[in-house]
C-alpha cells in the first residue's frame, strides 16, 4: 500500500489548507485588501477540493475491497492506563485521518459545495462590513468540517465536531452588536453542548468497552500494530463476549445519536436551528442547515456497525426521525420567512435520512445526504439571492411574481423545487425512493415498519405542499413588494450567480447514481459505500431487507409520485389559484394554525420546564450560599464564637476575678488598721512616735522612774 | 541520587525570597526600582525553574534533585527538598503565575508598591515550598508562610470590603490548618511509637506515608479527615468556599490570579500527596470515604456552575466557575486511575493557565474602568476587539473547547472516572454543559451587542505589556490542547506509583479471562505504547 500517490499521503492538507487561510484572516486579514482575503479564502477551499478529488479518484482506482487509506500524524491524548473489558489499555488517541468511501462522498460534498458557497458569498457579502472575518470564519469551520469527516477516530471526530459548533456561534452572532444574533449562536452552542454531553458519554463507553476510538485499523501500513473499533466489534462478537442486541451496544448508540440529535437538529434538541437562521447570511444559515446538521448524520454511518447490533437504538432512530420529519414539515407549512422555512424543511429532511439510518439503510441515508446537499444549498443560495435582490426583505408575505424579474435566480430555485420534492427525474426523487423502498422493504419482514413507512410518504406530500408554496408565494402570482422597493430589484452578480447554476446542474443529475435501481439491479453508490457500512458479520439478529419484485418497486415510486402530486395540486389550489383560500383556512382552524405558527410552543415548554427552572435553581442557590453557608453557618460560628467570648468574659470578670478580688480583699481589709497609721506623712509619723513615746512613758514611767531611782 | 549535590530545588525556592530581602533595602519613594526589582526576581525565578524541566530525567516515578539538611534536630525536622512529575508541572505553574502576576501589577498598584511586590515574592516562596517539600514540618511552615502575605496583599491592596474578605480568608484557612497540625502531629507520634525506645522520631513525609499504611484503620481515618479539612478549605470545596468568592472580587488582580492559579492546587496538591495514602484498607470504610469526597466534588462542580448563572461581580463568578473547576479536580483525585490522577493534575495546570487569564483580563478592564461588575461592561468587543478575541479564545479554554487545554483535562479526568462509575461521569458532563452556558453569557454581557456605558466608548485595546502578559497563557493552552504528550510523560509514572500504592487492585485488572499476560501494554488489541 506504499504506492498511496501524493494525494491520498497529503490527506492531512486538505483541512489543513482552510486553518492557514483562517489562521492569516485572523492575524491579518484586517490590513488585506478584498482580492487578498478572497484568493486566500476561496483558493484554500479551492486546494482543498482538488485534494479531496485526487484522493477520492485514487480510491476510485483502487480494488473495492482495498479502499481505505490511513494515515496517523502523531499522537494526541495519551493520558494512561485504562481498565476495558479486555484488559487494562494504554489508551491514545492519534491525529490522523482516515479515508473510505464514506468519507470520500462526506470530503466531496463538503469542499465542493463549501467551495461553491465561498465563491457566492465574495459576492453576497462585498458590501458588507467585517468581510475578513466572515471568511475567517467560513475558513475555520471548513476545517473543522474536514477535520470531523476525515477524523480517524471518535475524539478526532469530536473536535471537528464541537470546532463546528463554535463556527455556528461565531457565525450566528456574526453581528455582534444585535442582541437577538448573540442570543441565537448562544443558544445553538448550548443546545449543542448538550447533545455533545451525551456524545461524549457515549465516546467513553466506546472507549471503556474497545479499548480505543481509532474507527478501524484497516488502511494502515501494519494494521495488526494497532486496534480499532471494527476489528475489536469483530472478535468479542466471534467470541461471544457480546451478543447483537447486547445493552452495551444499545446504551453507546443511543448516547451517541442523542450528541446526533443536537448537531442534526432532531427532536428533542432541534429547536437551535431555526434561530441559527438570525446568521447574518443565507450562507451562514445554509453552512448549518447543509453542512452541520449532516454531522449527525455522519456520526451514525460511521458507526453502523455498532449500530447493527443494537436493534432498540435503530428503531429509536427511525422513530425520532419520522416524527422530526413530519413535525417539521407541518411547521414548514404555516411559516413566513423564506429562511426558516428552509431551516424547518431541513430539520425534516434530515429527519428523513434519520428514518433510512433507523431502518438499516444507511447508504440510502448517505445518498439523500448528498442529494439534500446540492438542491438545499441552492435553495438558500436562491433564496440568499432573492434577499439580496430585495434588498433584506424575508417575509414570503412581501414578495411574488419574481419569476420574470430575477430569472438567473428564479430557474434554479424552481429547479431545486423540483428537486427536493421529488419529481422524478431530478436527484430528490431517486433518494427519496430509495428511502421509502428501504422502508417498506423492512416492513415486508417486519409489521411494525409499515407506520415509518406512511410516515415518510406523508413527510414527501407535506415536503412538496410546503416547498410549492414557497415557490409560489416567491415567484408567481401577484407581486406584493412595497411599491418603494419594487425599483431597486436587482439580478444578482455572476459571482452568486454561477454557483446557483452548477448547483441546479447536480441538483439534476446527482440521483442518477442511483438509476440502475429502475431496471432493478443495485445502485451504484450504494455498493460504493458498502464497504464502510457493512458492519461486522451477520448474525441471526442483524437486519434483513424483504426483496421486492420490480413491480413493486415501480408501484412504490408512482405511490410517491401520486402524494408529491397531491402536495403540488394543494398548494396550487391554495397559494395560486386562489389565494385567499389558504387564509380562509387558517381563519377556520385558528387553534391548529397558532399551534404551527409557533412551532408547536417548544420553545416555551423548554423555557419553562429548564431554563427558567435552571435560573430559580441558580437563585436559590445563591441565597443559599449567601444566607445559609455564609450567614447561618459562619455568621452562625461567628455568633457562638462572640457568644461564648462573652460567657468566658462573665465568667473572667464575676468568677475568676471575683475570686481572685475576694482574695485580694481579705489581706485587704484585715490590713485595714494597719494601712491607718501607714500614711508615709512624716509629721504623722513623728506624732505617732511621740504618742507612742508618751504611751510608753504612761505605761513603763514608773519603771523609768525605779531604774532612774537605782542609778542615783 | 547524582543530583543531590545540587541546590536546584533550593535556587528555585529563594530566589523570590532574595528579590523580597533587596527590596527591603530600597528606598520606599523609587517605586520604579521596586517595580524592576520584583519583575526581574519573578522572571528570574521562572527562568530558574526552567532548568528543572531541562534536568527532570524522563520517565522519573520518585523524587529527584533531592537536598536534604538538619533542621530542628531535637525533634527531627530536617530541610528537605524533592520534585516529582508532579511536583515540577506545579512548581512551573508556580513560577509561571507569579512572574505574570507580578508583570501585571506595573502600573495597577500604585501606592506601597515595595511591600506590594516584597508580600509578593514572600508568597511565590512560600507556594512553592509548599510543591518542594519533602519534610511535613517544613512544609507546614511553608503552608502557613503563604497565608500572611496573601492576608496583606488582600487587606492592604483589596478593594472595599477587603478587611472582611481578608480576614475570612484568614480565619477560614487557619481553622483548616489547625487541624492539619493535630493531624501530622498525630502521624509524627504514632510513627515514633513504632520505633525502638530512643530513637529519633521524623518529618519525612514518604517516610510517615510509607509507616501508615500499617497504621489501623481507624487512626488512619481519623488521620484522614484531619488532614481533609485544611485541603478542601483551600481547594475550596462545598461547603468550605465561601471565602473564595470574596476573597477574589476583594484582592487586587496579581492576587487573585495566584489565589486562582496556585494558592487552590495547594489543596488538590495536598489531597493526591498526602491524603491519598491515609485512605484506610478496609474496602467498606473506603468506599464510604470515597464515595463522601466524590459526592462533595460532584456537588461542587454542579453547584459551583449553578450559582455562577447568578453572579452580578465578574470576578465572583470566576470564583464560583473556580469552585466548579476545582470540582473536577477532585473528582480525578479520589477516582484513584491513572487517567483520573494524571487528568487531575493537568486540569490543575489547565485551571491556572485559564481561570489565571480570565482574571489577568478582567483586571486589565478593572484597571480601566475601576469595577469589575458585569453590568458597567457590555459591547466592548467595537473598542476592544483584540481583548475580545483573547477573551474569547480563554473563555473557550475554560468550557472545554477541543484543541485548547481545558478539553484534555476534563476528558482526561472523565475518562478516569467513567472507568470507575458511569453514573459519575454522568453528573460530571452536566457541568460542562453549565460552564458553556455561564461562560457564554458572561462572554455576551461583556463583550457583546451594543455599547450601553458612555464611559466604554473609547476604551483603549490591549497595550504591549498586557499583551505580553496573556500571549504566554495563550499560547500554552493551545500546546496542551493540541499535543498534550509532554505534559502526560511527566505525569505518567509519578501517577502510576501513586496509583500502585493507594489502589493496587487496579493493575491487577490486567488479568482478565481473554488475556493471561500481565500489563500488556503492547497487546494487539490495544494502543501501542510507542509508534514504531
Amino acid at each position: 500500500m506504499n504506492s498511496s500517490g501524493y494525494f491520498l499521503s497529503h490527506l492531512w492538507l486538505i483541512p489543513f489548507f482552510p486553518l492557514v487561510s483562517a489562521a492569516v484572516m485572523f492575524f491579518f486579514g484586517r490590513r488585506l485588501p478584498k482580492d487578498a482575503v478572497n484568493l486566500f479564502c476561496v483558493g484554500s477551499v479551492f486546494l482543498s477540493f482538488l485534494h479531496a478529488m485526487g484522493a477520492t479518484l485514487k480510491l476510485f482506482s483502487l480494488p473495492a475491497d482495498q479502499r481505505v487509506y490511513q494515515q496517523i500524524l502523531f499522537q494526541w491524548v495519551t493520558p494512561g492506563a485504562m481498565p476495558t473489558s479486555t484488559g487494562l489499555v494504554n489508551f491514545v488517541a492519534d491525529w490522523g485521518c482516515l479515508l473510505d468511501p464514506l468519507s470520500c462522498v462526506m470530503v466531496i460534498v463538503v469542499t465542493f459545495v463549501g467551495f461553491l458557497i465561498h465563491v457566492y458569498s465574495t459576492g453576497y457579502m462585498a458590501h458588507e462590513g467585517g468581510y475578513y472575518r466572515f471568511f475567517g470564519y467560513l475558513n475555520f469551520f471548513m476545517f473543522f468540517m474536514l477535520t470531523l469527516v476525515l477524523a480517524n477516530n471518535l475524539l478526532l471526530l469530536f473536535v471537528g465536531w464541537e470546532g463546528v459548533g463554535l463556527c455556528s456561534y461565531l457565525l450566528i452572532g456574526f453581528y455582534f452588536l444585535k442582541k437577538s444574533a448573540d442570543d441565537a449562536g448562544k443558544k445553538a452552542f448550548i443546545v449543542n453542548r448538550i447533545g455533545d454531553a451525551g456524545f461524549l458519554l457515549g465516546l467513553l463507553l466506546v472507549a471503556a468497552t474497545f479499548g480505543t476510538v481509532r474507527f478501524t485499523s484497516q488502511g494502515l501500513a501494519d494494521p495488526t500494530a494497532f486496534s480499532g473499533i471494527l476489528q475489536s466489534l469483530a472478535s468479542m462478537v466471534a467470541q461471544h463476549q457480546l451478543a447483537h442486541g447486547a445493552s452495551v451496544f444499545t446504551t453507546i448508540a443511543l448516547l451517541l445519536f442523542f450528541g446526533a440529535t443536537g448537531k442534526s437538529a432532531q427532536i428533542p434538541l432541534h429547536a437551535w436551528l431555526p434561530d441559527a437562521m438570525e446568521g447574518p447570511t443565507p450562507v451562514s444559515a445554509l453552512i448549518h442547515a447543509v453542512t452541520v446538521v449532516t454531522a449527525g448524520v455522519y456520526l451514525v454511518a460511521r458507526m453502523s456497525a455498532i449500530f447493527q447490533l443494537a436493534p432498540v437504538a435503530m428503531d429509536i432512530v427511525a422513530i425520532i426521525g419520522a416524527t422530526t420529519a413530519v413535525f417539521a414539515a407541518t411547521i414548514a407549512l404555516v411559516q413566513t420567512n423564506i429562511k426558516k422555512i428552509l431551516a424547518y424543511s431541513s430539520i425534516s429532511q434530515l429527519g428523513y435520512m434519520f428514518l433510512a439510518l433507523g431502518v438499516g439503510a444507511f447508504a440510502a441515508g448517505i445518498f439523500h445526504l448528498m442529494t439534500h446537499a446540492f438542491f438545499k444549498a441552492l435553495l438558500f443560495l436562491g433564496a440568499g439571492s432573492v434577499i439580496h435582490s430585495l434588498s433584506g426583505q424575508q417575509d414570503i408575505r412581501k414578495m411574488g411574481g419574481l419569476r420574470y424579474t430575477i430569472p438567473a435566480t428564479s430557474v434554479p430555485f424552481i429547479i431545486a423545487t423540483l428537486a427536493i420534492t421529488g419529481v422524478p427525474g431530478l436527484s430528490g426523487f431517486f433518494s427519496n425512493d430509495q428511502i421509502l423502498g428501504h422502508a417498506f422493504n423492512r416492513h415486508m419482514m417486519v409489521d411494525r415498519y409499515l407506520a415509518l413507512w406512511v410516515l415518510g410518504l406523508i413527510t414527501a406530500g407535506l415536503t412538496s405542499l410546503y416547498m410549492f408554496r414557497l415557490l409560489f408565494e416567491t415567484f408567481y402570482g401577484m407581486s406584493r413588494i412595497p411599491v418603494e422597493s419594487e425599483g431597486h430589484i436587482h439580478e444578482s452578480p455572476k459571482t452568486m450567480a454561477v454557483p446557483l447554476m452548477i448547483l441546479a446542474f447536480f441538483s439534476i443529475v446527482s440521483g442518477w447514481l442511483a438509476l440502475p435501481v429502475l431496471w432493478g439491479e443495485q445502485s451504484p453508490f450504494e455498493r460504493f459505500l458498502e464497504p464502510s457500512l457493512r458492519g461486522v458479520e451477520k448474525d441471526a439478529g442483524s437486519i434483513t431487507f424483504g426483496h421486492h419484485t420490480l413491480l413493486v418497486e415501480y408501484a412504490l415510486m408512482a405511490g410517491l409520485v401520486a402524494f408529491v402530486v397531491l402536495g403540488f395540486w394543494l398548494a396550487y389550489k391554495l397559494y395560486l389559484e386562489q389565494p385567499k383560500l389558504h387564509t380562509k383556512l387558517a381563519a377556520s382552524w385558528p387553534r391548529l394554525h397558532n399551534l404551527l405558527v409557533h412551532k408547536y410552543y417548544v420553545d416555551e415548554i423548554y423555557d419553562a420546564l429548564f431554563v427558567n427552572r435552571i435560573k430559580d435553581l441558580s437563585t436559590a442557590l445563591s441565597f443559599f450560599d449567601s444566607k445559609v453557608i455564609d450567614g447561618l453557618c459562619l455568621d452562625g460560628a461567628g455568633w457562638l464564637v462572640r457568644a461564648f467570648s462573652r460567657i468566658s468574659m462573665w465568667w473572667d470578670k464575676w468568677v475568676v476575678d471575683a475570686l481572685v478580688n475576694t482574695l485580694g480583699w481579705f489581706p485587704k481589709f484585715l490590713s485595714m488598721p494597719v494601712r491607718m497609721f501607714q500614711t508615709g506623712v512624716f509629721s504623722t509619723y513623728a506624732v505617732f512616735i511621740l504618742i507612742g513615746l508618751a504611751i510608753l512613758l504612761g505605761v513603763y514611767g514608773h519603771h523609768v522612774q525605779t531604774f532612774m531611782r537605782t542609778l542615783h | 541520587m547524582e543530583h543531590s549535590s545540587n541546590h536546584l530545588l533550593s535556587v528555585i525556592l529563594f530566589t523570590p525570597l532574595v528579590g523580597a530581602l533587596l527590596l527591603l533595602f530600597i528606598p520606599r519613594e523609587s517605586q520604579n526600582l521596586h517595580r524592576l526589582v520584583g519583575n526581574l526576581f519573578g522572571v528570574l525565578g521562572f527562568i530558574a525553574s526552567l532548568s528543572l524541566l531541562i534536568h527532570f530525567p524522563a520517565g522519573s516515578a520518585g523524587y529527584e534533585f533531592k537536598e536534604a539538611a538538619d533542621w530542628i534536630p531535637s525533634i527531627g525536622a530536617r530541610y528537605s527538598l524533592g520534585a516529582d512529575g508532579i511536583s515540577v508541572l506545579l512548581v512551573m505553574l508556580t513560577t509561571l503565575l507569579g512572574m505574570l502576576a507580578i508583570a501585571s501589577s506595573w502600573s495597577a498598584i500604585q501606592q506601597r508598591t515595595k511591600e506590594y511586590y516584597i508580600l509578593l515574592l514572600l508568597l511565590q516562596t512560600g507556594m512553592l515550598g509548599v510543591f518542594l517539600s519533602l519534610d511535613f514540618f517544613l512544609f507546614y511552615v511553608f503552608w502557613e508562610v503563604m497565608l500572611v502575605p496573601m492576608y496583606f496583599l488582600i487587606g492592604v491592596w483589596g478593594s472595599e470590603r477587603r478587611l472582611y474578605a481578608a480576614i475570612k480568608l484568614f480565619l477560614y484557612t487557619l481553622a483548616g490548618s489547625v487541624i492539619m497540625l493535630l493531624a501530622i502531629l498525630a502521624l509524627y507520634f504514632n510513627y515514633a511509637k513504632t520505633l525502638p525506645q530512643g530513637a529519633m522520631g521524623t518529618f519525612d513525609i514518604p517516610t510517615l506515608l510509607a509507616a501508615a499504611q500499617q497504621f489501623p484503620d481507624s487512626l488512619k481515618t481519623w488521620l484522614f479527615w484531619g488532614l481533609f479539612f485544611a485541603f478542601a478549605v483551600k481547594v475550596p470545596m462545598f461547603p468550605f468556599h465561601t471565602w473564595l468568592p470574596d476573597a477574589h472580587t476583594e484582592a487586587p488582580t496579581a492576587g487573585s490570579v495566584i489565589l486562582a492559579g496556585i494558592v487552590l492546587k495547594m489543596g488538590t496538591y495536598g489531597f493526591l500527596r498526602f491524603s491519598l495514602p491515609l485512605l484506610p484498607t478496609d474496602a467498606a470504610l473506603r468506599a464510604k470515604i470515597i464515595h463522601m469526597v466524590i459526592a462533595l466534588s460532584l456537588i461542587s462542580i454542579i453547584y459551583g456552575a449553578v450559582v455562577c448563572l447568578r453572579q452580578k461581580d465578574t470576578k465572583r463568578l470566576l470564583a464560583y466557575s473556580s469552585v466548579s473547576h476545582l470540582g473536577f479536580c477532585t473528582l480525578g483525585i479520589f477516582a484513584l486511575t491513572p487517567q483520573g490522577l494524571a487528568g487531575s493534575v493537568l486540569q490543575q495546570i489547565n485551571h491556572g493557565i485559564s481561570t489565571g487569564a480570565l482574571f489577568l483580563l478582567f483586571g486589565v478592564l478593572y484597571e480601566r474602568r475601576n469595577t469589575s461588575l458585569i453590568c458597567e461592561f457590555g459591547g466592548l468587543a467595537t473598542p476592544m476587539p483584540n481583548f475580545a478575541a483573547i477573551y474569547l479564545i480563554i473563555s473557550l479554554s475554560s468550557l472545554g473547547m477541543p484543541l485548547l487545554n481545558g478539553f484534555i483535562g476534563e476528558f482526561t479526568i472523565l475518562q478516569g472516572v467513567f472507568s470507575v462509575s458511569k453514573t459519575w461521569a454522568a453528573w460530571a458532563s452536566v457541568g460542562i454543559v453549565l460552564g458553556a452556558a455561564y461562560l457564554l453569557w458572561l462572554y455576551q454581557r461583556t463583550m457583546l451587542g451594543p455599547i450601553t456605558h458612555e464611559a466604554n466608548k473609547s476604551l483603549p485595546d490591549l497595550n504591549p505589556r498586557e499583551y505580553a502578559v496573556l500571549l504566554p497563557l495563550v499560547a500554552l493552552a493551545f500546546w496542551i490542547g493540541i499535543y498534550p504528550r509532554p505534559f502526560f510523560a511527566y505525569l505518567e509514572k509519578p501517577v502510576q506509583r501513586i496509583v500502585q500504592q493507594v489502589n493496587p487492585a487496579f493493575y491487577q485488572l490486567t488479568t482478565s479471562p481473554s488475556r493471561t499476560s500481565s500489563i500488556s501494554f503492547s497487546s494487539p488489541t490495544s494502543n501501542p505504547v510507542s509508534p514504531n
